[in-house]
């Protein structure tokens, strides 16, 4: 947590998002929505005149990724929410992403425009239709400078391959393979072939009355080729690794932690479930987060985490309203910062929490338009459990569970993170001298 | 087109004008079109317009349609002429040079070929003026769609540039071998064979094995196994003694990647390893890394190896090939027979019969014999198939006698499988199957099982059936299609299904040729005839059909005394179907 705070950069007000990805340089801020939309934001440039007020991020591009669709086979509608974007490392002079709804994955390529042809032989310059009997000779089109135009065109669009709903996508470190996975099976996929993907973990087991376990999400190690894992509903991590064998249904390592009797109660398995996994920069180790607590784990050691950090603990009490509420099955998402020091999840109330991993100091801050002011330090924000409330403090009980924050992202090297709180985007920066 | 074109104008610059406009028509298949024809644009324009205006214009398009491009950069490459023949090819240069940096894999390999395709025709003063900068140029680009692109490139200047420059050239390559990013890496790898080949042996090496060693040992799993082709190309270029040192311990390694993907490559490759590092080492080194191959953990692996069984075999050395096979190879396979995976048994029952001729009569008959029957009893359908459709390798060396007692009940349990594919692939095989195991054994076991398949429920297998009876006839003759095969097709004319009575005139329009005229006239058109009265218009219209493809075997009389009357009622029938095909039919029997 930067010792100077950390204040409000801007606000965006978009429709509803479902999903906040930084690129890899962090000039680029991508956010898909429930309306299947792709809004793309550009860091500003530098200016001479300001060199501290850099960083702005303006809208780049939006465009829509996904539609409605209706499956006539199943009966069901195919919601055009954007579950997850995932960029591609840059390959040439445009941007690649992947975005996902719960069946279909896209790629799609956005790219800049700064000239266009000009002159037609058969039309004059005005777009009248010339007599052909005028043309004595023939005009190749010139290219001239125009405004700078950003397109996004769809390049791929990998169907047909999910039963279930998709969770995750993570891109392989050979920047050739990308795996999807849903509730109950994972697929691997070649970035130029969209008619083939390979299955490599399935736990749909032959009788669905079975079933126990689901995956709730994915994701690639980062520079291991060969290494991803998966967490499930009940709380468990599997790794699998992927040269031992073409079909993972065998995992090299599988992370638990021991139950703790004393806690064990009707809602033990359903806050256990994981709702995202993050491998650290490093790759040395891995976050996962569950309904009240974000976890740390070395991936040398299984028996336990490293590391927990408790999220909302003072909901532990109120687990039964938030049953009743369905806001106990919120899946919310955990990232690192740039140097994996520093972790950032969601709570209620538009708060969201940052853990110091080596001061082990913890913040709880809002994000809202009324609490701060552009520019302004962002004050930190503390939930009372015990009967006398304090001065700033706030009572569980006052809590706006309506007001969720369940996606965010850290830019790759600097203090800035985008939050996501229903259908506005924050973005903060940490205070600069 | 009319003509547009007034007394002014130059009639033949207006279709040129059009494909000009139309190189930016909103309409792909309009512009693809256009690209196409890029040749005749450009030599209306002339070699000075085409270099000063139209190239410049083309190095921009790399916005379009990944088909516009791929035309593009293939047209590109035999333009040589159209901008003023080779003392001028540099110019093609900057359109290729942005084609080569696009995103998309086959409009960059494309460009490439074209460009390795133009190098030819620089001059050597040329190369290193223009062509060897874009080369160095794409080396050291910011994005790695230049990198790659430049991997493909440098083998065809290499060896018409300065030493100097040949210094370089191999420097840039050593970098792109070390680059960042994974892409790169693997297009360097891809490339290092036939970069090795216009090396200097003493640059191979001192510069590519240490290169190559690096690749095969690189982190990224999908890097390390294109170095196993790599191994091939460069084993094939050291002298033998050098082998042992330079090669060997690389590919040692790769049979025992921790990696699958990297063991399934070495398996894929086996037979082209053999030969490039030649026989002895194959027997030292090679075979022990097959039998670890074929028993590998991972299926896919070990089917890949599977695969290679046979061609490994043919390979092997004479004098040593039998006793190798019989100590090291025999007791592997043995093992497969029986594998837990059916890919693994399928790939190997697709080459296990070819070892019968390796190995002569008796090993046959003592060694495999067992195995093939083994294989025929499979619980999997693919397995037992891969066995019949590969038997005259077996017949040729022990005669399927040995073997037909197993086959049998074989074929007839694939002919009666539940999935229709299954049974359509056992009925190709029948006219194989009937020409290896004779006549009287056929009408004896296996005729039942054509007639059965005519009136299955699956339209395929109907179809498919018919159409083996006609090969069996070829095969057999008329005489016996006569006595074994029409009257049980003839009588399925009056069954109650009309499917079935389909069937016999489909049948009918197969076997007429291959039975010729007099079975066709007494036996087989008074059926047809007959069945022109049939209630279901289907039928009528498919004796309509049927009567021409008959007709051309028939005598003329009676095409005109018995077809003709019948097909000019059909053809006043009151089913449109059934009209149309009576009269399509008098039309080309010349009755109308």
């Amino acid at each position: 947590i930067p010792p100077e705070g950390i204040h409000l950069l801007q606000q965006q007000h978009t429709d509803i998002i479902s999903t906040v990805e930084f690129n890899h340089t962090g000039e680029l801020l991508a956010t898909g929505d429930k309306g299947g939309r792709v809004v793309i934001f550009q860091r500003e440039q530098e200016s001479k005149n300001q060199p501290h007020r850099r960083g702005e991020y303006n809208v780049y591009s939006t465009f829509q990724s996904h539609e409605p669709e209706f499956d006539y086979l199943k009966s069901l509608e195919i919601e055009e929410k954007i579950n997850k974007i995932r960029w591609l490392p840059q390959q040439n002079a445009a941007y690649f992403l992947l975005s996902t709804n719960d069946k279909t994955v896209k790629l799609w390529k956005v790219s800049e425009r700064g000239r266009r042809p000009e002159g037609y032989n058969l039309k004059d310059d005005d777009g009248r239709i010339r007599d052909p009997s005028t043309i004595t000779m023939l005009r190749v089109p010139v290219l001239q400078p125009m405004d700078l135009m950003v397109e996004a065109t769809p390049r791929r669009v990998f169907s047909n391959a999910h039963t279930y709903h998709i969770n995750s996508i993570s891109v392989n470190s050979d920047y050739e393979t990308y795996m999807s996975a849903d509730d109950l099976r994972i697929n691997l996929w070649n970035l130029e072939i969209t008619n083939r993907s390979f299955n490599i973990v399935d736990i749909k087991p032959a009788n669905m009355e079975e079933l126990t376990e689901v995956i709730t999400a994915a994701e690639f190690h980062p520079n291991q080729c060969n290494t991803f894992v998966y967490s499930s509903s009940k709380g468990t991590i599997r790794l699998c690794d992927m040269r031992a064998a073409a079909l993972c249904d065998k995992h090299s390592k599988f992370f638990e932690e021991p139950e703790d009797p004393s806690n064990r109660s009707f809602f033990s398995e359903i806050i256990s479930s994981i709702s995202d996994v993050k491998f650290s920069h490093s790759g040395r180790y891995m976050m996962t987060r569950d309904y009240l607590t974000v976890k740390v784990w070395d991936l040398n050691m299984e028996s336990r985490p490293l590391e927990t950090y408790q999220v909302h603990d003072y909901l532990r009490s109120k687990l039964c309203s938030l049953y009743e509420n369905d806001c106990i099955f919120d899946k919310f998402e955990c990232v690192w910062n740039g140097s994996d020091s520093v972790i950032m999840t969601g709570s209620y109330n538009n708060f969201f929490r940052m853990f110091d991993r080596n001061t082990k100091r913890d913040v709880t801050l809002e994000a809202s338009r009324e609490n701060s002011k552009p520019r302004a330090i962002l004050k930190p924000r503390k939930v009372c459990v015990g009967g006398k409330r304090r001065k700033d403090e706030i009572s569980v009980d006052s809590l706006d569970f309506s007001k969720k924050i369940l996606h965010s992202a850290w830019h790759p090297s600097e203090n800035i993170i985008a939050v996501a709180a229903t259908n506005n985007l924050y973005i903060f920066q940490d205070k600069v001298n | 087109m009319s003509k547009m074109a007034g007394a002014d104008g130059d009639d033949s610059l207006y279709p040129i004008a059009v494909l000009i406009d139309e190189l930016r028509n909103e309409d792909v298949q309009l512009r693809l079109n256009s690209i196409k024809k890029l040749s005749t644009i450009a030599l209306a324009l002339g070699v000075e317009r085409t270099r000063t205006e139209l190239l410049p214009f083309l190095t921009d398009t790399i916005y379009d349609e990944d088909e516009v491009l791929l035309a593009l950069a293939e047209q590109l490459g035999s333009f040589t002429v159209l901008v003023g023949g080779p003392e001028y090819v540099h110019c093609l240069l900057p359109p290729l040079e942005s084609l080569a940096t696009v995103e998309e894999t086959v409009v960059r390999d494309k460009a490439v070929e074209s460009l390795r395709k133009i190098s030819h025709e620089h001059s050597p003063e040329d190369l290193e003026a223009h062509f060897e900068p874009l080369v160095k140029r794409l080396a050291s680009g910011d994005w790695f769609t230049s990198r790659t692109s430049a991997c493909g490139l440098f083998s065809v200047c290499y060896p018409r540039v300065s030493k100097s420059t040949k210094s370089e050239i191999r420097q840039h390559f050593r970098t792109l071998c070390s680059d960042d990013t994974p892409m790169v890496r693997r297009a360097a790898a891809s490339k290092l064979g036939e970069f090795a080949k216009v090396l200097e042996l003493e640059y191979v090496k001192s510069d590519l094995i240490p290169l190559f060693a690096a690749l095969a040992s690189d982190e990224q799993d999908s890097v390390r196994l294109l170095a196993v082709e790599a191994c091939v190309s460069i084993a094939q270029l050291l002298p033998q003694e050098d082998l042992e040192k330079l090669v060997m311990p690389t590919l040692r390694q790769a049979t025992e990647d921790k990696s699958w993907r990297v063991r399934y490559m070495v398996a894929d490759k086996f037979s082209e390893l053999q030969k490039a590092v030649g026989p002895e080492i194959t027997e030292n080194d090679l075979v022990p890394s097959f039998q670890n191959l074929l028993k590998d953990c991972e299926a896919e692996v070990r089917a890949a190896a599977a695969n290679k069984v046979k061609e490994f075999c043919e390979n092997l050395p004479a004098d040593s090939r039998e006793t190798i096979i019989m100590n090291s190879i025999l007791p592997c396979v043995k093992e497969l027979v029986s594998d837990t995976n059916q890919h693994v048994k399928s790939a190997l029952a697709s080459v296990i019969m070819g070892l019968s001729t390796i190995l002569g009569k008796d090993n046959t008959i003592e060694h495999l014999l067992p195995l093939f029957l083994a294989q025929l009893k499979d619980e999997c359908p693919e397995v037992r198939l891969n066995i019949i459709s590969n038997l005259d390798c077996v017949n040729e060396v022990i005669g399927i006698r040995q073997l037909s007692q197993s086959l049998l009940p074989a074929i007839v349990e694939l002919a009666e499988d539940a999935k229709w594919r299954v049974r359509l692939a056992i009925i190709e095989y029948m006219p194989l199957l009937a020409g290896q195991l004779g006549m009287e054994f056929f009408d004896e076991k296996l005729n039942s099982l054509c007639m059965a398949w005519l009136v299955d429920h699956v339209y395929a297998i109907r179809e498919a059936a018919t159409c083996n009876l006609m090969k069996l006839v070829e095969r057999f003759g008329a005489s016996w299609a006569q006595s074994t095969i029409v009257p049980k097709v003839l009588g399925m004319a009056s069954d109650p299904n009309y499917l079935h009575r389909m069937t016999t005139l489909f049948c009918i329009s197969a076997l007429s040729e291959a039975c010729g005229q007099e079975i066709t006239t007494k036996q087989m058109l008074p059926i047809v005839l007959k069945m022109s009265e049939d209630q279901v218009a289907n039928v009528r219209f498919n004796v309509a059909k049927s009567l021409q493809k008959i007709g051309p075997v028939l005598e003329n009389s009676a095409l005109q005394a018995e077809v003709r009357p019948v097909l000019e009622k059909l053809a006043t029938d009151q089913d449109m179907d059934v009209k149309y095909f009576a009269q399509e039919a008098m039309t080309v029997l010349s009755l109308a």
